[in-house]
């Protein structure tokens, strides 16, 4: 076959090159179907990022929907074994309606999920290879890393009433400290609940800076074991040569119905949004009634549109 | 290319403002009180670049990233509900968006209140929290008239002194939420330009606290 790399556009190069990177991690491409029943979504509407779906009713019936993301397809047709460890990649489109908009658009999406017997040693993997696929873009790049447990277990003490975590949730993630603190104490909360509250949601910065901060106040609210699963993955990436682009952002949140442990949000310099977005879903796996234990990250190709792609990444 | 940190102001009174409360805090740009006709000004040596924008375009600004950091009301916060990271209370453009009716008015709970008013998505969330069927009445401006007319049964909108609802026969029956001017920032530029960042936020709250 007659092939010249250069007749190929940037997204279609970085797409081939993330593909190829997971593939020499041993993870195997996933091909699912374009279309999916849509009580899948109607059950996990939390779950979706955007929760308009484009839905039909196919010659027998039954109402489907274009995918509006891919890892709710991947764990409902995998088979539960707690055994091994399935490492799978996809490069799909997926159908959302973005923010303020009327038109649904069609999103490519190239991720990974690694499920099943998932540990310490397949998380830091998870995370190491986020970092690897927002380095070959040649650019600068940060990765936000959380473990949810840590403000969840402080939320926790606060409310279990689920409008009211929803309220402190958003105020953590807009870092809107000031309207945090007022919303708790209309409600009663206790002064010092509400001080390592804010505490945790204001910290942002290099692992050695914050996590010693962090410490003390996830050992007053009980998170000392979440605190030190998020130092061991922090620590297992030290001689990665990635250290240094991670940064420990607590007001990284999401519904605790899905998520929990380590989360990630990946950002490169000179493009305004999130690009690459993941974290652990044993929440999820669970609602499917899945003993398994899942953690995967997908990258947005659409918002890296505007990057020249270096001639020595591909 | 991260030599400036990018900031927008809304142009008015609150911009101005808000510019005193940021060279004080150590980003100082004299031309931004004295732009002429133009609307980027920059001080190389403070690291800063200031844009004059339309109020109601700094959310955007900031979300789409031209701008790292912004001056916004809460109402267009509200209203709008870009992706950004809302940092700091100004405390500064304090006022409430509030519901006004003409005066005696009492909600007749069998029919569709008709709502007149520019934030539509803030009248929409706040009926549906109270579980009230409304029919939005999207307005530009001169929101007060339409209760008037018969436009409208009410109306929510910005009420500062109350002095126009007044002067138009209306008065607010209901606050919605406070109002003030905060301090927003891009998140990708927030983690990028973290420094400049984290040194305005300092300086903000120094300034404050020296009050």
């Amino acid at each position: 076959m007659n092939f010249d790399i250069q007749s190929l556009t940037d997204t279609e190069k970085i797409t081939l090159s993330l593909r190829n990177l997971y593939a020499s991690y041993g993870y195997r491409l996933y091909r699912m179907a374009k279309f999916e029943e849509y009580e899948l979504y109607a059950e996990n509407k939390d779950f979706l990022v955007s929760q308009n779906v484009i839905t039909f009713t196919d010659a027998g019936g039954k109402l489907m929907a274009l995918k509006p993301d891919v890892t709710l397809s991947i764990v409902k047709s995998r088979r539960d074994d707690t055994g091994v460890v399935d490492r799978l990649y996809y490069n799909e489109n997926v159908f959302r309606r973005p923010k303020g908009s009327q038109n649904f658009k069609e999103i490519m999406q190239v991720g990974l999920e690694c499920i099943g017997a998932v540990g310490d040693r397949e998380t830091a993997e998870v995370v190491t290879l986020a970092c690897k696929s927002l380095d070959m873009l040649g650019r600068d790049f940060i990765v936000d890393i959380s473990n949810l447990d840590v403000v969840n277990t402080c939320i926790g003490l606060i409310t279990d009433v689920p409008g009211e975590r929803k309220e402190i949730l958003k105020r953590i993630g807009e870092k809107n400290v000031h309207e945090l603190s007022a919303y708790a104490e209309s409600k009663g909360v206790a002064a010092e609940l509400i001080g390592q509250l804010m505490e945790l949601a204001g910290l942002y910065g290099a692992p050695e800076d914050v996590l010693p901060k962090a410490l003390d106040a996830a050992r007053r609210v009980g998170a000392s074991e979440a605190y030190d699963s998020l130092a061991a993955t922090v620590e297992a990436l030290r001689e990665s040569g990635y250290y240094r682009n991670l940064r420990i952002d607590f007001s990284v949140v999401g519904d605790v119905t899905y998520y929990n442990g380590i989360t990630l949000r990946g950002f490169i310099d000179g493009i305004p949004e999130c690009v690459l977005t993941g974290g652990r879903y044993d929440g999820l796996m669970e609602r499917l009634g899945k003993q398994s234990k899942a953690i995967g990250f997908a990258v947005n190709i659409d918002s890296l549109e505007r990057i020249r792609v270096p001639s020595a990444g591909c | 290319m991260n030599e400036f940190l990018n900031i927008a102001l809304p142009k008015g009174r609150l911009g101005e403002k808000a510019y005193d409360m940021f060279q004080k805090a150590g980003f100082p740009c004299p031309e931004v009180l004295n732009p002429g006709r133009r609307l980027i000004l920059e001080n190389t040596d403070a690291g800063v670049r200031y844009f004059w924008v339309k109020p109601s375009d700094v959310a955007i600004y900031v979300e789409r990233g031209a701008a790292d950091i912004g001056v916004c009301g809460k109402d267009t916060l509200e209203e709008q509900a870009p992706d950004v990271y809302e940092l700091m209370d100004l405390g500064i453009g304090r006022c409430r968006m509030a519901v006004a009716a003409p005066g005696g008015f009492t909600d007749d709970r069998s029919r569709t209140l008709r709502v007149a008013t520019k934030f539509s998505n803030v009248a929409e969330n706040h009926y549906r929290k109270a579980g009230r069927d409304i029919d939005i009445i999207h307005l530009n401006g001169s929101v007060e008239i339409a209760p008037i007319i018969g436009l409208a049964d009410v109306i929510v909108d910005i009420v500062e002194t109350g002095t126009t609802l007044r002067e138009n026969g209306l008065e607010v029956i209901e606050t919605v939420f406070p109002i003030s001017a905060r301090l927003i920032a891009n998140k990708s530029g927030y983690k990028f330009k973290h420094e400049a960042v984290r040194k305005l936020l300092d300086g903000l709250r120094n300034a404050a606290e020296d009050k």
